[in-house]
């Protein structure tokens, strides 16, 4: 891990871009798929309505932050 | 009595070996001869205790000459997957990391077996470390389903299931963490029980994600999985007793969760599971729809605490020896050393939700039911499958009916309900109340008759 994690709080967007790269260099580049897999499972946690929020608001600011537009993992994890 | 001996039921069993009508020996001898016969083309056992095996069943029987019985298992050969502790044999967890290993003392579970007079005739194949659904990746060859060798037995307890089916050993005991021993009991045709988490002890078995994994029976019928839960929950019955209480089936209220559980299902399987509901009713039974509102949250919540909870337990071997595993189970090992802290504990609390919302769900009814499994048995090394023409993950479908219930750790069982028109058997899975799992048996033991093709 050459990197710091980050300095307050890491989006799965930053989070796969460090992943994938510790994962290159560790000699372990198969392992990117299941990184962008779970990458998409992140997302998804992150973005459900049952996430808690400190300021005592809901979690719209989670789900704007990390679902990306389009992405059928985030969509589909809604009943 | 048609069947070979060693394919009836415990229940059926003891009390022909109590009465001296049957030997523990000859049953034992018939078992080892079906491992002998058929284990190198099916690879369900790892460990075969052919001699150790023997000799208890010799002292079984000169027991019984001599007036004793030692319990509800007296003479009745078991198998252990080998991820639990035998005293002196070895604990392979089917894997090249465990090698050389060899357990000192019996796992607590197996104690109260041997306790209760079981015979251990080995220890079953599984997929590596219990980290998969297939029995494929294992350091000991693919366990095959002896309905159709070129599919999986599921797994991870694929040799368990596929050793009580094929007269291997008359019961088994494994372990579930996502759906282990209900998905091969499924794909096989066998009865898995799932107590409720924390009921049976699982020191002395190698975990893999302590927070959800448990131990239970896979066997022939309800009533022998109820004994062998009843015997490793400290609680064995007195041989002879009765301990098997069905409900009356008038009058039972099961809940339907349709959402999401119907959301993927093999045809077949919806067929299968239709027509054991139109059965049920028939007999009295009444069903009603409920609803899971974040099942379809289960997944990822699963992922985010069994991978780091398996990558900690694995960390200091595969640094030292990541040649020894297999390559996909290595995978999803490091896959967990990338989960945050903080993703975690989000997991959690997703836990919560869903254990809140099944307790909801179990509220007004006496039990849940839903197929065990999405699919009839994969085929062996399949990656993915084609289900009402789409394309999906054969590991996510066999953990997707089943993973639920080891997060919220409600008791869940797995009972046959018919067969596709190949002839892989399709799996009526049936959760309880926590806390409550012999409610949950007492449940499964009067729908059993009626779904049992």
């Amino acid at each position: 891990m050459s990197e710091p994690l980050h300095r307050d709080h890491m989006t799965t967007d930053e989070w796969l871009a460090w992943a994938g790269a510790d994962a290159d260099t560790r000699g372990l580049p198969e392992l990117k798929p299941l990184i962008e897999a779970l990458a998409a499972a992140q997302r998804t946690l992150r973005a459900a309505d049952w996430n808690e929020d400190a300021a005592g608001g809901g979690p719209d600011a989670a789900r704007a932050e990390n679902a990306r537009p389009g992405d059928p993992d985030a969509a589909e994890s809604r009943p | 009595m048609n069947e070979p001996l060693h394919f009836l039921a415990i229940t059926e069993l003891a009390p022909l070996i109590a009465a001296g009508h049957l030997s523990s020996v000859d049953l034992t001898t018939a078992c080892l001869a079906e491992i002998e016969a058929h284990n190198d083309a099916l690879r369900a056992f790892i460990t075969v205790t052919a001699e150790e095996a023997l000799g208890q069943a010799r002292e079984r029987d000169a027991e019984t000459a001599a007036g004793r019985c030692r319990g509800p298992l007296h003479g009745i050969p078991v198998s252990l997957k080998d991820l639990i502790d035998q005293r002196g044999v070895a604990t392979t967890a089917a894997s090249r990391v465990r090698d050389g290993h060899i357990a000192a003392i019996d796992a607590p579970v197996t104690a109260r077996l041997r306790e209760a007079g079981a015979v251990f005739v080995g220890k079953t194949n599984l997929h590596e470390f219990a980290f998969g659904t297939t029995s494929d990746d294992t350091a000991y060859g693919a366990v095959r389903n002896p309905h159709d060798q070129t599919r999986s037995p599921g797994g991870s307890s694929g040799g368990s299931a596929v050793g009580i089916l094929t007269g291997m050993s008359v019961a088994s005991i494994g372990t579930d963490t996502g759906g282990s021993i209900r998905i091969p009991s499924a794909a096989c045709g066998a009865v898995g029980l799932k107590p409720t988490y924390g009921e049976l002890p699982a020191d002395g078995v190698v975990p893999l994600s302590r927070s959800l994994d448990h131990v239970g029976p896979l066997a022939r019928s309800v009533a022998d999985a109820w004994l062998l839960y009843l015997v490793m929950r400290g609680n064995a019955p007195a041989a002879g007793a009765s301990w098997a209480d069905a409900r009356r089936i008038s009058g039972l209220r099961l809940g339907v969760p349709r959402p999401y559980v119907h959301d993927i299902l093999d045809d077949e399987v919806r067929g299968r599971f239709a027509e054991s509901l139109a059965w049920l009713r028939q007999a009295g039974a009444e069903t009603v729809d409920v609803a899971i509102p974040h099942a379809s949250d289960t997944a990822t919540i699963y992922q985010h605490m069994s991978l780091p909870e398996a990558a900690a337990y694995h960390a200091a071997s595969i640094d030292a020896h990541p040649e020894r595993y297999t390559p996909n189970v290595r995978l999803r090992i490091e896959m967990g050393r990338y989960v945050l802290a903080e993703d975690y504990a989000r997991a959690q609390r997703g836990r919560e939700i869903l254990r809140a919302e099944v307790d909801r769900a179990l509220a007004e009814v006496d039990a849940l039911v839903l197929p065990t499994l999405p699919i009839p048995a994969p085929p062996i090394g399949a990656p993915t499958v084609e289900v009402s023409g789409k394309t999906e993950s054969v590991r996510n479908l066999m953990l997707r009916l089943t993973q639920i219930f080891n997060l919220t750790g409600h008791p869940a069982i797995s009972i046959p309900c018919g067969s596709t028109a190949d002839g892989l058997p399709c799996g009526f899975q049936i959760v309880g109340r926590r806390d409550d799992t012999e409610a949950l048996l007492a449940v499964a033991a009067a729908c059993e008759p009626r779904v049992v093709a």
